[in-house]
């Protein structure tokens, strides 16, 4: 430890593969002698690199359930193999359709309104300054810490048929009261705008925060030209904040498959009739699991979100690199 | 020279905006606080037409379940947040270092769960049958402790600072251990503040892994106990299924306004600590790009 070089912060001095000095010393002692070299900062990542073993990277071999039927009493192991018969169901039941339909459509609904608000919030929140803009940061970002449970308690006061918020206001307007948790339709436009109401003031923190990191000297060159606030934000803030826009966008695309289970579970009351427009992969999921116990729908499904995420992000990536090699994730 | 204005258009349009966000807030709370007898005849209203604390004296009045609650919910809170951001830290800070040799293999192996994972049914399966975390403290403290978020967040905050200090530091002769607690950590405070608060919630909030691991009564945090209330009331109320009997026991569960009430109680705390870490925000929350 003490002979190799004491201070080397470029990543210069860790060798290429196929470096001829590298060729020279023998591959393994070298790669011992690096190892070597940073094992204090190795040792500081160790319990992080230990728990993702147990916790994320043990489960990925439960995705063989998909493929096996399983029984408690055989365990993962010896469960016997059944091919792609899990997957079956997918493809007969109309439910299927149902939940994957609205899995997707939800998600790209709230991808694209929340990036949109966002930003857009975001951009009016930097025009200010002062104590106002603090206050609207701090109740644009309130509802992010509630739970889904509590949400739910607060849908409730506005859905409720009886005592509803919301069917007073239509009584009052004259229109005609609705069962809102055993309709369909409005599903389509509560849920998302509960998605917004709660997620918003998160993303647009992240914006901010990401505007608040450009250099002060391009808004006062731009000034010097005479640009107004309008092309300052459209042709400097907008273009740098891209790389973050991109970022978010592909990780959200990632989830695609993966819908807010809180959000479709506690927002909707878990009733039968709204299903057809509020039941999502993983209320499905979660309701074969605990009624109906059926382990291995439920695993294939999970093997097909996974899948389907990683395909996503990848191909989303890969597209944004052939456009613009320094905006990709990775 | 100011680049920043305070235009009265925009102000008006934040105004408005704000005014949509609190607005379902003051009716839970108006709920709550309205009489009983006044929610039957007028409905849920944004200023309670009969004033009443009579939903927080029967919250109160056999706090026993509810102590419990918070008894559960308040130690996740502190073990878990303690923990998650000495891992996260801890994670972050190698991964943010450009001399770091395994700098990439190990940002891949932290990102890749964020994009693949095992899936509800292997993870259930993991934490009961070879784990054995069910029913307890552990099955929601653990699954939240490392999350790939907030180790981006804080790789993106490490990123700014500069490679210098520890360079320096390094030729002072302190070795890693000593640079990361002593220099590193005392530099993250806004970082860890705003991870730590985002963390204290999520563990405030939890009710997934309470809804998967825990049926025994001795470990039902707050926000599982506002689930089953809910849902037991509302199936109750509206299934055709429930019978007469069930009917007759839903007079002695907890009424519309003492319903708010708890879901006040259980919420409020950590709603008032909030604005005090507002400060650390926006410094705090830097997303950086992946690449190392």
């Amino acid at each position: 430890m003490a002979k190799t070089q004491p201070v080397k912060l470029s990543a210069a001095d860790s060798p290429v593969p196929g470096d001829p000095k590298a060729r020279q010393t023998g591959w393994i002692r070298n790669e011992i002698r690096l190892l070597r070299k940073n094992r204090e900062l190795l040792i500081l990542a160790l319990p992080g690199i230990l728990f993702k073993l147990v916790i994320a990277y043990l489960p990925m071999i439960g995705l063989i359930l998909a493929f096996k039927n399983f029984r408690y009493d055989r365990g993962i192991f010896g469960s016997e193999w059944v091919g792609f018969r899990n997957f079956e169901f997918l493809f007969k039941a109309e439910d299927a359709y149902r939940i994957i339909r609205n899995t997707l459509l939800y998600n790209f609904a709230y991808i694209i309104t929340g990036t949109i608000a966002a930003l857009l919030l975001a951009l009016l929140l930097n025009e200010l300054s002062g104590r106002l803009m603090k206050i609207y940061q701090t109740v644009l970002f309130l509802p992010f810490f509630l739970s889904m449970v509590l949400v739910g308690y607060i849908g409730n006061a506005f859905l409720d048929f009886e005592n509803g918020f919301a069917n007073k206001v239509l009584a009052f307007l004259g229109f005609p009261e609705h069962n809102w948790y055993l309709e369909t339709t409005p599903w389509m436009y509560i849920l998302p705008l509960i998605a917004l109401w709660k997620g918003v003031g998160f993303s647009t923190l992240v914006y901010y925060a990401g505007m608040t990191g450009i250099s002060t000297e391009y808004y006062e060159a731009a000034k010097l030209d005479g640009a107004t606030r309008i092309q300052m934000m459209a042709r400097i803030t907008l273009p740098l904040l891209k790389p973050l826009v991109i970022i978010l966008f592909i990780l959200g695309l990632g989830n695609i498959f993966r819908g807010d289970f809180g959000l479709h579970y506690f927002i909707p009351n878990n009733v039968g009739p709204n299903f057809p427009t509020t039941d999502i992969i993983d209320t499905y999921v979660y309701r074969a699991l605990t009624k109906l116990g059926d382990i291995n729908s439920a695993a294939a499904v999970g093997f097909l979100q996974s899948f389907v995420g990683l395909v996503t992000v990848v191909s989303a990536n890969y597209i944004v690199r052939r456009i613009d090699r320094d905006n990709a994730l990775f | 020279m100011t680049l920043k204005s305070n235009n009265w258009f925009i102000n008006a349009f934040f105004i408005v905006v704000c005014l949509l966000i609190v607005a379902p807030f003051i009716l839970v709370v108006s709920i709550s606080l309205s009489s009983e007898d006044s929610l039957f005849e007028y409905g849920y209203q944004f200023i309670p037409r009969v004033w009443s604390g009579e939903a927080y004296r029967i919250v109160f009045e056999k706090p026993d379940t509810i102590l419990r609650g918070y008894g559960v919910t308040i130690m996740i809170t502190i073990i878990g947040t303690f923990l998650s951001l000495m891992l996260t830290a801890l994670m972050a800070y190698p991964i943010s270092r450009r001399d770091f040799r395994y700098n990439r293999p190990l940002t891949f192996y932290v990102f890749f769960t964020m994009l693949f994972n095992g899936g509800l049914i292997p993870f259930y399966i993991l934490m009961t049958q070879y784990l054995h975390l069910k029913n307890s403290l552990a099955a929601l403290i653990i699954p939240a402790l490392m999350s790939p978020f907030n180790i981006m967040i804080m790789k993106g905050f490490l990123d700014k600072i500069s490679p210098e200090i520890v360079e320096s530091a390094k030729i002072d002769g302190a070795r890693e251990f000593r640079i990361f607690f002593r220099i590193i950590l005392p530099l993250s405070t806004p970082a860890l503040a705003t991870l730590g608060l985002f963390i204290a919630f999520g563990y405030w909030n939890e009710w997934y892994n309470a809804l998967l691991f825990i049926d025994n009564d001795k470990y039902i945090p707050l926000q599982l106990l506002l689930v089953r209330i809910l849902s037991q009331a509302e199936f109750l109320a509206n299934s055709p299924m429930a019978q007469v009997s069930d009917k007759l026991q839903f007079a002695q569960f907890p009424t519309l306004s003492v319903r708010m009430a708890m879901a006040i109680v259980a919420s409020g705390p950590m709603l008032l600590v909030f604005p005090f870490f507002q400060k650390y925000f926006v410094k705090g929350i830097t997303v950086g790009s992946l690449k190392g």
